[in-house]
C-alpha cells in the first residue's frame, strides 16, 4: 500500500518505522526538511520537505496513488487540513490525529462530516489504557472491541482459583455470568475453547464479555485483584484530564498533584469530584503527606520520563500500589524493563499501534467487512471485528445450524447498542457487528469461517 | 566500523564480478580464442570466493556513514584489482600497474588508456574493457541493491556515496526499487543504442562494444581506426546517446511518468544551454578545417558530447583545433555531466549551486542585512549540501595541486599535465598535447600513472570516499 505520513514528530517516526517494515511504501511529509533527510535515510522511505497541508507538496509526495494519509504533525487543525486536502487532491482514506480536549469532544462529528477514516487522540488512548489496567489490575492484557463495548481480556489462573477442574461448559450454569471463554494458553500450546475444556491452575486465559459482566466474573471466582479505589496521580497534563473523567465515572477517588499553579487552578475548575494539590510531586513530603503509602494504586504522568521512572520507583519503595508509569521517548526501554515498574504506559507507542491496527485490516478490507483486528496469542489466534453489511450465508441460519471450520468461535455480537453473547438459537442479523476469535490467520471476510 | 557487514557486502562484490566476467568469457567462446579458459576460470573462482565469503551472514547488519565510505571506497579498489589480473595473466598487458590503469579506467568510466595497438588485443579482452565502462557507469553497488535484498534503510549510505551529484534522491521510497528503476532505464538505453547502431550498419561486435562504453561514458575504443571507420549515421547515433546518458536519469523516469514539467529541472535546462552555446561557437570555430558546414557540424558535436558527458570518444584529433575551441572543451571538461547520469566532472548541478551560491555572497556584501536563500527548481538547497558543494570544490583545488606537482617530476609540458589531471579526474580520458586523442597515457612513469589511477577512483566516487579512506580519523576506533 502507498501511504503517506504528514509529521516526522515521535509517533511520525514509529509509524514510519513500523509501517515500512511490513512492506509498505511510505513517504514522509515535514516542514523540517533536516528532519525528513534524517528520517528518509533512517527508514528508506522517501521523504518530501514541505507544508503537507498544501496541494502541491501533496502532489509531490504522490497523493493521487496513496491508499491513505496519516496525519501526525503537533497541531490539530494542520492535521485535520490536510486530511482535508488529501481527501480532495487525491482518493485516499485519511487518519488524523487530534489531542485537545475540545476537539476531542467532537471526534465523531469530525470523522462523519470531515470523512475521516480514523481520529486518533494519543493521550486519551493512553488515558483509556490506564484506566482500563486499574479497573483489572491484574490483566495481562486488555483489547477493546465496538469501541469498547466488548472487552478481550487476558489473565492467568492463580493455584486457588475456583475455576481449576472446572470445565469451560460449567461455568454459564454454576457461576450465571455471561462471559465466553475464547482460548486458553498452557505451556507453549494454544486452544481456542471448547466446552469439555477443564481448566487447570497457570493457564492464562482469555475471556470476552462486556465490561460490567467482566467485573461479576472476576469477582466471582474470587480474583484477589480488586479495582482500585483511589488513585495518586503525579503531573497534570492532558492524560491526566482524560484520565480523571474515565475514572470519574468508575466512581474512584483521584488525588492530582500539579505543580503548574494555573494548570492546577484549571483542572480543579473543569474536575469537580478531583483532588487537586498545586505542589511538585518531586518531594517526598508531599507525596507521603497525600498519604502515597496507603494509596492502591500510583499514576506517574509528568512530562519528565525521568521523574516518571523515580516517582515510580519511590512509590514501589514505600506502598503495595499498582504503579503505572508514562514513558514517552522510548530509546532506553531495555533500562526501563529491567527496573520492573509494573505497568509501562508508551502513548506514542499505543497511537501507532492502533494506526498500523487500522492498516492491517484497511488491508484485509478491500472488497470485504472486516472492522479491527487483535492478535490474541502471537503468531496463533486473531480476533477480529466485522460488520454485517448484507446478506450472506451466515445471516440465514441460527448458528448452531451453520457447519463452521474448527478452531472459529463466534465470540460476541454487538447489536442494537448491547452485547450478546451468542448461543446456538441465536442468528446474525444484518447491522451487527461480529467479533470472532479463530486460529486462521487472516480472514478476509466473515464467510470464509464457514466451511 | 561492521567489519563483518563489510565483508559481507565484499563477497557479494566479489560474486557478481566473477558473474560479469561470463561476457568475456562468451565472447571468448565465440570468437574460439585462447583467453576463453583463463577468464572462464577466473569467473569460477571470483563466483566461488565470494559464494563461500556470503555464506556468513552476519547478525549486526547495521551501517552507518563512515561503513558507506569505507565500503564504496574498497568495494572500487577490489573490483578494478579483480578486473585488472586476467588482463595481466594472459599478457594482453605485460606491465600490472598497465593492467591496473587499464582496468580502473575502465570502471570509472575515464576511457584513458595506456595500449597503443589495439588491434593486436584478442576480442574478449576489447569486450571486458567496454563491459567494464558499463559496470562502472551505473555502479556495480547499486547494482547489487537491486538484486539484494540487503538491510533496510542503512544501504542508503551505500547509494549515497556511490552515486554522482551533491545530493541523491530517491524516486520510488524503497532504495532496492529505485535502483531497479534506474538499471532497467540504462538497460533499455543500451539496448536502444545497440540497436540503432545495427540498422546504422556497424557489425555486432563493434555495436556491443561502443554501446557499452557510451552507456557508461567510457570511452575506450576498440581498434586503431578509431571512429572514422564508421558512417555519419553511426556517428550521430552515438552523439546523442554520448548527450542522453549525460542526462540526470530521474529526469528519464519523470518523463517516462509522464511528468514533463518536473523532468525539465533547472539542471536539464542549463545542461541544454551549455551544449547549444558550445555547439554553436565551436562549429564556427572550426568551420574552415573542414570541407562542409555538415561535417564541421558532426564533429564538434561529437566531441563536445564525448566530452561534456565525459565519454571520451574522438572522431578527430581535436588538438589540432585553434586554440578558443581548445580551451572552450577543457572548460567543458570540467563542468561534466549533470549529477544522476553515468558521467563524470564536477557536475552541472554542483556549478549550478556554486554559482547561485557565489551570486548571492555578492549581494550580501552590498547589503549586508540581506537574506537570501540558494533555490533550485523551486526549492531551497539545503544549507548542507551548499557546504558540501564548497568543500567539494576546496578538495578538488588541492587534489590538482598535489597532482600537478607529482606529474611535473616526469618533465612533460605543462598542457599535458594540466589536461591529463582533467581528463582522469573528471573521469573523460582523452586530454591535449601529448596525451591528446592521437596520443595515450604511455608517456607517464609508473609513479605518475599510480597517481593517475588514483584520480580516476576519487574522480568516479565525487572525491569524498577514497579521501576518507586515507584520512586515519576513519581508522579510529
Amino acid at each position: 500500500m502507498n501511504i503517506i505520513i504528514v509529521g516526522c514528530g515521535k509517533v511520525g517516526r514509529v509509524l514510519t518505522e513500523q509501517l515500512n517494515e511490513v512492506g509498505n511504501n511510505v513517504t514522509v511529509v515535514d516542514q523540517n526538511s533536516s528532519r525528513v533527510t534524517e528520517v528518509s535515510e533512517r527508514f528508506d522511505v522517501l521523504g518530501v520537505a514541505g507544508n503537507g497541508a498544501t496541494h502541491s507538496v501533496l502532489q509531490e509526495a504522490g497523493i493521487n496513488k496513496a491508499d491513505l494519509l496519516i496525519a501526525v504533525t503537533g497541531s490539530d487543525e494542520l492535521n485535520l487540513l490536510c486530511c482535508l486536502m488529501a481527501k480532495k487532491a487525491g482518493d485516499c482514506q485519511t487518519i488524523a490525529r487530534v489531542r485537545s480536549p475540545q476537539y476531542n469532544a467532537e471526534a465523531p462529528y469530525l470523522k462523519e462530516e470531515l470523512g475521516l477514516a480514523m481520529v486518533i487522540n494519543p493521550e486519551y488512548a493512553a488515558a483509556a489504557e490506564i484506566a482500563r489496567v486499574l479497573r483489572f489490575p491484574s490483566a495481562i492484557k486488555i483489547d477493546t472491541f465496538v469501541k469498547g463495548k466488548i472487552e478481550l481480556l487476558k489473565f492467568r489462573l492463580p493455584e486457588d482459583s475456583p475455576l481449576c477442574g472446572m470445565a469451560v461448559k460449567e461455568i454459564a450454569p454454576k457461576l450465571h455470568c455471561d462471559i465466553l471463554v475464547c482460548t486458553i494458553e498452557r505451556e507453549d500450546e494454544a486452544y481456542i475453547a471448547n466446552g469439555n475444556f477443564v481448566f487447570s491452575p497457570r493457564d492464562v486465559i482469555s475471556i470476552i464479555a462486556e465490561p460490567k459482566n467482566a467485573f461479576t466474573f472476576f469477582r466471582k471466582i474470587n480474583y484477589k485483584a480488586k479495582p482500585v479505589n483511589d488513585v495518586l496521580i503525579a503531573g497534570g497534563g492532558d492524560i491526566t484530564h482524560y484520565l480523571c473523567g474515565l475514572l470519574e465515572k468508575s466512581g474512584i477517588a483521584v488525588t492530582v498533584i500539579e505543580k503548574d499553579e494555573d494548570r492546577a487552578n484549571l483542572l480543579s475548575e473543569q474536575l469537580s469530584n478531583v483532588n487537586v494539590i498545586f505542589a511538585d510531586a518531586i518531594n517526598q513530603e508531599v507525596l507521603k503527606q497525600e498519604g502515597i503509602d496507603r494509596k492502591e494504586a500510583f499514576v506517574s504522568l509528568t512530562n519528565m520520563d525521568e521523574e516518571n521512572i523515580l516517582l515510580s520507583l519511590f512509590a514501589k519503595s514505600v506502598s503495595e500500589a499498582k504503579i503505572v508509569t508514562k514513558i514517552n521517548r522510548i530509546d532506553f526501554d531495555e533500562v526501563i524493563e529491567h527496573l520492573d515498574l509494573d505497568t509501562i504506559i508508551y502513548p506514542k507507542n499505543i497511537t501507532s499501534e492502533s494506526i498500523v491496527r487500522y492498516v492491517r485490516a484497511m488491508k484485509k478490507t478491500i472488497g470485504t467487512n472486516l472492522e479491527t483486528l487483535y492478535q490474541v496469542i502471537k503468531g496463533k489466534v486473531e480476533a477480529a471485528e466485522f460488520n454485517i453489511t448484507t446478506d450472506c450465508e451466515l445471516t440465514r441460519a441460527p448458528l448452531m445450524d451453520l457447519n463452521f471450520k474448527p478452531g472459529v468461535l463466534v465470540a460476541a455480537i454487538f447489536r442494537n447498542r448491547k452485547v450478546l453473547i451468542p448461543r446456538g438459537s441465536d442468528t446474525i442479523q444484518i447491522g451487527d457487528s461480529v467479533v470472532v476469535v479463530s486460529n486462521h490467520l487472516g480472514l478476509h471476510d466473515m464467510n470464509e469461517i464457514i466451511r | 566500523m561492521n567489519v563483518r557487514m563489510s565483508v559481507y557486502i565484499l563477497g557479494f562484490l566479489t560474486l557478481f564480478e566473477g558473474v560479469f566476467m561470463a561476457v568475456p568469457t562468451i565472447t571468448a567462446a565465440v570468437y574460439q580464442e585462447k583467453e576463453l579458459t583463463l577468464f572462464a576460470g577466473f569467473a569460477l573462482a571470483l563466483m566461488l570466493i565470494g559464494f563461500v565469503v556470503t555464506r556468513f551472514k552476519p547478525t549486526n547488519k547495521s551501517l552507518y556513514a563512515r561503513d558507506g565510505f569505507v565500503i564504496v571506497a574498497v568495494s572500487w579498489i577490489l573490483l578494478s584489482l579483480f578486473g585488472a589480473l586476467p588482463m595481466y595473466i594472459s599478457g594482453a598487458i605485460p606491465e600490472f600497474i598497465d593492467a591496473m590503469f587499464e582496468s580502473v579506467s575502465g570502471f570509472t568510466t575515464t576511457g584513458a588508456s595506456i595500449l597503443h595497438d589495439l588491434d593486436s588485443l584478442p576480442k574478449c579482452v576489447l569486450m571486458w574493457r567496454s563491459f567494464m565502462h558499463w559496470i562502472g557507469g551505473m555502479g556495480v553497488l547499486v547494482f547489487i541493491m537491486a538484486i539484494l535484498p540487503l538491510a533496510g534503510g542503512q544501504n542508503m549510505y551505500l547509494m549515497k556515496a556511490e552515486s554522482p551529484g551533491p545530493s541523491v534522491s530517491k524516486l520510488v521510497p524503497r532504495v532496492r526499487k529505485t535502483a531497479v528503476i534506474l538499471y532497467a532505464i540504462y538497460f533499455a538505453l543500451t539496448v536502444t543504442e545497440i540497436i540503432l547502431l545495427l540498422i546504422g550498419g556497424m557489425p555486432l561486435f563493434d555495436a556491443i562494444n561502443l554501446a557499452c562504453a557510451t552507456a557508461g561514458t567510457g570511452g575506450f575504443g576498440i581498434s586503431n581506426a578509431g571512429m572514422m571507420i564508421y558512417n555519419p549515421f553511426c556517428i550521430w547515433v552515438i552523439t546523442v546517446f554520448m548527450f542522453l546518458f549525460g542526462v540526470n536519469f530521474s529526469c528519464f523516469y519523470l518523463f517516462l511518468c509522464r511528468k514533463f514539467r518536473e523532468g525539465f529541472t533547472a539542471e536539464l535546462k542549463v545542461y541544454l544551454c551549455i551544449i547549444a552555446f558550445a555547439v554553436t561557437t565551436i562549429t564556427l570555430d572550426i568551420r574552415h578545417l573542414f570541407e562542409n558546414f555538415g561535417t564541421a557540424l558532426m564533429h564538434s558535436s561529437f566531441t563536445i558530447g564525448s566530452l561534456l558527458s565525459s565519454t571520451g570518444f574522438s572522431t578527430v584529433d581535436f588538438n589540432l583545433w585553434p586554440t578558443f575551441s581548445r580551451t572552450l572543451l577543457v572548460m567543458l571538461m570540467f563542468v561534466g555531466a549533470c549529477a544522476g547520469s553515468t558521467g563524470g566532472g564536477i557536475k552541472v548541478s554542483r556549478c549550478i549551486i556554486f554559482f547561485k551560491n557565489m551570486h548571492n555572497e555578492l549581494r550580501v556584501m552590498t547589503h549586508p542585512r540581506q537574506v537570501k536563500k540558494v533555490k533550485m527548481d523551486g526549492h531551497q538547497v539545503e544549507a548542507e549540501v551548499i557546504r558540501s558543494v564548497n568543500v567539494y570544490f576546496a578538495c578538488y583545488i588541492m587534489i590538482y595541486a598535489v597532482n600537478m606537482l607529482v606529474l611535473s617530476l616526469d618533465h612533460l609540458d605543462l598542457t599535458t599535465n594540466f589536461t591529463a589531471v582533467v581528463a582522469t579526474m573528471n573521469n573523460i580520458g582523452p586530454g591535449l598535447n601529448l596525451v591528446g586523442p592521437a596520443s595515450n597515457y604511455d608517456v607517464y612513469s609508473g609513479c605518475s600513472k599510480c597517481m593517475l589511477i588514483f584520480n580516476m577512483l576519487t574522480g568516479r566516487l565525487e572525491l569524498f570516499p577514497i579521501i576518507l579512506l586515507l584520512s586515519p580519523a576513519t581508522w579510529k576506533k
